[in-house]
């Protein structure tokens, strides 16, 4: 790949400082916040438009290198959105269970008679 | 064409997704249509019903929407951590949501926003009653999380998915 035109390489350097600084914030808020479930959001900025950033500016630069439309990028920027929301579960899910057994400040869990069968077990 | 191409769209996924990586010579798109075809009957042994996905035009619309509105996250969480949190005043906590949509792949579709999106997460999703349960960054009394996603997200998600 030689040397990228000017018209390629200011948006890239743009996106990859922008994507970069949203990876570095999301990991610093991951680091100082306090408690766990605000821990949870900051990594967001990394895995939104952090990824989404850094993904146009590989599609980009490999299209003006190469001289093709290259969008095989764009799948990585996919599967990271599209995969988060189970790690996410597993980790949300699992603090609550066990903030609930320890009788924490969360949400009690949806107790069974709300549900509209009326045969709930009087629990 | 149920039996043969159980699911469709995970099919043509695959075949594009193969063709992409590869070439599109017919070679390769021969191949990628075999192995697109293999893997939608091998997810049907699992999974038998297809994934239902009916109005490309509003998945469009949503994901433009939902594009914006992640941009606009982006910066409020970049501010807050950026801030000290409004200097200390910033207070986060738990939101329920009652949903009407039910289909797998509306919540899963949901569960990208939520999760995509800075400054929310998904905690817990109860079947039973079809509420959620969110866990807001920064949660301001004039901001309405259970009308926002019933109204900006909720209709569009059950026009694509159900």
């Amino acid at each position: 790949m030689s040397a990228l035109p000017l018209w390629a390489a200011l948006p890239v350097a743009l996106l990859v400082v922008l994507g970069a600084t949203l990876a570095v914030l999301g990991t610093w808020g991951l680091a100082v916040l306090p408690r766990f479930y605000e821990r949870l959001h900051p990594p967001a900025l990394a895995s939104s438009w952090g990824t989404g950033a850094i993904v146009l500016a590989v599609i980009i630069a490999t299209s003006a290198g190469e001289g093709r439309l290259a969008i095989e990028a764009i799948v990585v920027g996919v599967f990271v959105i599209v995969t988060t929301p189970v790690t996410m579960m597993v980790l949300t899910r699992a603090a609550l269970q066990r903030d609930r057994a320890e009788g924490a400040d969360v949400p009690p869990a949806a107790k069974a008679d709300s549900v509209q069968s009326g045969s709930a077990d009087p629990l | 064409m149920s039996r043969l191409v159980p699911h469709p769209l995970l099919s043509l996924l695959l075949f594009l997704l193969w063709g992409v990586f590869t070439s599109f010579t017919p070679g390769q798109m021969l191949l990628g249509a075999a192995i697109a075809l293999v893997a939608g009957r091998a997810v049907a042994t699992v999974e038998p019903e297809p994934l239902r996905f009916r109005r490309p035009d509003l998945f469009v619309k949503l994901f433009f929407i939902v594009g914006i509105d992640i941009i606009r996250s982006n910066r409020d969480v970049v501010r807050l951590i950026l801030s000290g949190g409004r200097h200390g005043e910033r207070v986060s906590g738990f939101v329920p949501i009652p949903l009407t949509i039910r289909s797998e792949g509306a919540l899963a579709g949901l569960a990208v926003i939520i999760t995509a999106t800075p400054g929310t997460t998904w905690v817990e999703y109860d079947s039973r009653t079809g509420v959620l349960l969110l866990h807001v960054f920064d949660l301001r009394e004039t901001d309405d999380w259970a009308t926002l996603v019933q109204t900006r997200y909720q209709p569009l998600l059950a026009g694509v998915f159900e």
